[in-house]
């Protein structure tokens, strides 16, 4: 488990894998290869941003501030950070300032929490910061406060490239992401890396199989109606392998997320995204 | 209720100029059910209008069919100052009205 990893202090930064498989990108299907060709945004070595797959009228319509349902949760976000809340009656603005002072914060989480020992994701972290300094209750996984707050928080980041955590403990946990994602699971016996590593540029029936990388959480997916979190994403490709989801929130997914997360190192935040 | 409204502060006389609205709704439809099994009440925007220079100037008519949050977009011929006024009104019986400036000139 990655809380009995020992700290290695001073030591050399944790090693940030490049994506396993970029020998395997020749084989794309050519409409991965035309986004590419096109000039995609971190293209060069074959990592491709869902965004890139998308129809024009969806990039279009996560472009424009004006059209994206996100910048709605981000408002709502505005208006909980300056809200004082808790017993202790301190709002997020008290300590931290406006939000776009948490420019660049997100695109290195998840990190790693030295007072519990453990890896946490954004939204985790919010619920820290609500406990330990405003006194309040941790928010409910998922919930429209949570979510509103994470993604104001995310849109701060956004352009920025993904950074990895140094923590060096966050190596480890990285490391249990990746034999997750490459473990088979569920009744159909499909482990992650069967479809986005192997058959990314391919179909599932009429949708483009993306490669799987988390650029754009918290994210408004037309399917859902409404912003969510990776968690939800990651839950919903489970139920589809027929495998028992994780729990929200659990240890498994913030070791994905994090494996995810330096498997797409340097591409650009783009929360909060738009997906079919 | 979030809400985003995107008039241009200004405009020259007889400028075509975009208006924009997205409204944070969950457009329910009345045919799901909710975790107790029983329908959950429909509750849909139902109209929205835009008034410009005590005059409408657009209107819409919304179905059960259109997704939640909705979005607008929509042109008026700027004409002189005032403002653009929009309202909409959902099953609920919410009626909201927001204003945003346009200045012509």
């Amino acid at each position: 488990m990655a809380g009995q990893v020992e700290r290695a202090e001073g030591g050399a930064a944790p090693r940030l894998r490049p994506p396993r498989d970029i020998c395997r990108k020749a084989r794309w299907s050519g409409a991965v290869v035309a986004a590419v060709l096109a000039g995609a945004a971190g293209a060069q070595d074959g990592r491709v941003s869902t965004y890139e797959q998308m129809a024009p009228e969806l990039r279009a319509m996560q472009d424009d501030d004006f059209s994206n349902p996100g910048l709605l949760w981000a408002q709502t976000g505005e208006e909980l950070w300056a809200e004082p809340s808790g017993a202790d009656e301190v709002a997020c603005a008290e300590c931290h300032g406006a939000a776009e002072e948490m420019a660049g914060v997100a695109a290195h989480y998840p990190d790693w929490d030295e007072e519990s020992g453990q890896a946490v994701d954004l939204a985790a972290r919010i619920n820290l910061c609500r406990q330990r300094h405003q006194g309040a209750e941790p928010l409910e996984r998922g919930s429209e406060a949570l979510l509103a707050l994470t993604t104001l928080v995310a849109l701060q980041s956004r352009g920025q490239p993904i950074a990895p955590s140094e923590a060096p403990q966050m190596e480890a946990v990285r490391g249990q992401g990746e034999a997750l994602y490459s473990t088979r699971m569920g009744q159909l016996n499909l482990a992650c890396a069967t479809c986005h590593d192997d058959l990314a540029g391919g179909r599932l029936l009429a949708a483009e199989i993306p490669q799987a990388h988390p650029t754009g959480y918290p994210q408004y997916r037309l399917e859902w109606q409404e912003m969510g979190d990776l968690d939800r994403r990651l839950r919903n490709c489970m139920v589809g392998v027929r495998a028992e989801p994780f729990a929200a929130g659990s240890q498994e997914f913030v070791a994905l997320e994090a494996y995810l997360k330096a498997r797409a190192v340097g591409m650009e935040m783009e929360a909060p995204a738009i997906r079919p | 209720m979030a809400v985003m409204i995107n008039v241009p502060e200004t405009a020259a006389p007889g400028e075509v100029v975009e208006v924009k609205i997205i409204i944070s709704h969950p457009m329910e439809t009345g045919f799901r059910t909710g975790s107790d099994g029983k329908l959950v009440p429909r509750n849909i925007i139902h109209e929205l209008t835009c008034r410009y220079m005590g005059q409408e100037v657009f209107r819409a008519e919304l179905h059960p069919a259109v997704a939640a949050n909705p979005f607008f977009s929509f042109f008026v011929t700027a004409q002189e100052s005032g403002e653009v006024e929009l309202s909409w009104v959902d099953e609920a019986g919410e009626t909201v009205t927001e204003t945003r400036p346009i200045e012509v000139g």
